[in-house]
């Protein structure tokens, strides 16, 4: 227990924490503080590179093994299964349609790339080095989730936007997804040599460069946060909080039945336990146009990713350290 | 200077319409329309702004087209069969074109 305050102390002066609770502040604050959308889109290139490339040049060192195949399995398996626990809980929780549930649920089994990298990099400062392969778990963890959405809408007799052709196109060639998957192949095709090529541009700033976008995300969350403050019940906010902790405890199991380090079961666990604010909400315009945006946005973006990103990481590093003897 | 009557249909939607938005109206036999960025605003959800988005989905778009008056009704039927579940505002209005040729 002393162990895990330790951890979430350190966390929460951290320079990334800090930075975000900055923007946050400034956006409570009202302050005309923002990062140009061009330069937020730039960072967050430069993240997803650098991540996906970091985990590629991982596996070309480490090799390819069957624990990669089913590790993207539970991925897969985990991403539909989270939104039906989702909804569940939101039913019981909340006073939600059974659109806005299950919009919100899809979220739930999707993921959040920016609270995954937040992780690795608690992760590498806890000297921890987790499966490279992670970077692909995360990126077919995005879409299941959303098919399971649009399934439960469909199971409850609701009107729900057919899964069109341009829509899967648009949630499979995501520019994110693109980007990360196709770093971590360059990474794993040009393994250490291309590491050592531009390790310089990828490992150095990478720090700094995550603070800056961490703060725009304060921003972002803080600004969405003050202007969706009346759809924000008690019991969403618990949902919220909640959820999270549920689904790290599928990731925990996930990643302890196929015996990933240390690092690699916090990877799984941040995976299970986040939230999509880009990738969903997007589908879930087209496809269930009838939800309340405002909902889902506020929980994933305003809740859920501040909780994760403060107290949330540092538990499930707490608990897979423990329950892996890491 | 000579001018014809013509009809000026705007379609404020959903950034992340836009493109579907764009084939119904090419299909529809629209040949010409322009695409502007929506800054922010104010609608039945209250206030909105396009800074700060995390994403295309905050976002929206105003779609422009001038057609002949004969060619409204298909381009609106065509255009309601994308927006008709979504927000937006479609509005037209009469304006006058110097190039009757050209619409």
């Amino acid at each position: 227990m002393e162990g895990t305050l330790a951890l979430a102390a350190d966390n929460l002066t951290s320079p990334i924490i800090l930075f975000f609770v900055l923007g946050v502040a400034a956006a409570f604050a009202r302050s005309d503080l923002s990062i140009p959308e061009a330069i937020a889109k730039g960072l967050s290139i430069y993240l997803l590179f650098a991540i996906g490339f970091k985990g590629g040049a991982s596996v070309a060192a480490h090799g390819v093994d069957a624990t990669l195949v089913l590790s993207l399995i539970a991925g897969i398996i985990l991403s539909f299964v989270l939104p039906l626990i989702a909804f569940g809980l939101l039913r019981v929780m909340s006073r939600l349609s059974v659109t806005d549930a299950a919009a919100v649920a899809g979220h739930y089994g999707s993921i959040s790339i920016v609270t995954f990298v937040a992780a690795t990099s608690v992760a590498e400062s806890a000297g921890l080095s987790p499966e490279g392969y992670m970077v692909a778990v995360a990126a077919v963890m995005e879409a299941p989730a959303i098919l399971s959405a649009l399934w439960i809408i469909a199971r409850s007799g609701q009107q729900a936007g057919a899964m069109e052709e341009g829509l899967v196109r648009e949630i499979l060639l995501n520019g994110s997804i693109v980007l990360l998957v196709g770093s971590f192949l360059i990474g794993g095709i040009t393994g250490d040599e291309g590491m050592q090529m531009i390790a310089p541009f990828i490992e150095e700033p990478f720090q700094g460069v995550l603070c800056l976008f961490l703060l725009d995300m304060g921003l972002v969350a803080g600004r969405g946060l003050r202007e969706a403050k009346s759809v924000l019940t008690a019991g969403l906010f618990a949902f919220g909080v909640v959820m999270p902790l549920v689904g790290s405890l599928f990731g925990l199991g996930a990643g302890l039945a196929l015996g990933l380090s240390p690092g690699g079961v916090l990877l799984f666990m941040t995976l299970a336990a986040s939230a999509s604010y880009i990738a969903v909400p997007a589908a879930m315009r087209v496809a269930l146009p009838e939800a309340n945006p405002s909902v889902y946005l506020t929980l994933s973006l305003g809740v859920t990713f501040p909780f994760n990103l403060t107290l949330g990481i540092p538990i499930y590093l707490a608990l897979s350290q423990a329950l892996t003897g890491g | 200077m000579q001018t014809h009557e013509a009809k000026r249909v705007e379609i404020i939607i959903e950034s992340i319409m836009e493109e579907r938005l764009s084939a119904a109206l090419i299909k529809a036999g629209v040949t010409g329309f322009s695409v502007l960025p929506v800054l922010g605003g104010s609608g039945r959800s209250g206030h909105w702004s396009g800074e700060g988005q995390v994403s295309r989905i905050g976002g929206m778009v105003n779609v422009v087209c001038i057609v002949r008056p004969e060619r409204v009704d298909p381009l609106l039927d065509a255009a309601f069969e994308v927006v008709d579940r979504h927000i937006g505002v479609v509005s037209v209005t009469d304006c006058q074109v110097l190039r009757a040729e050209r619409f």
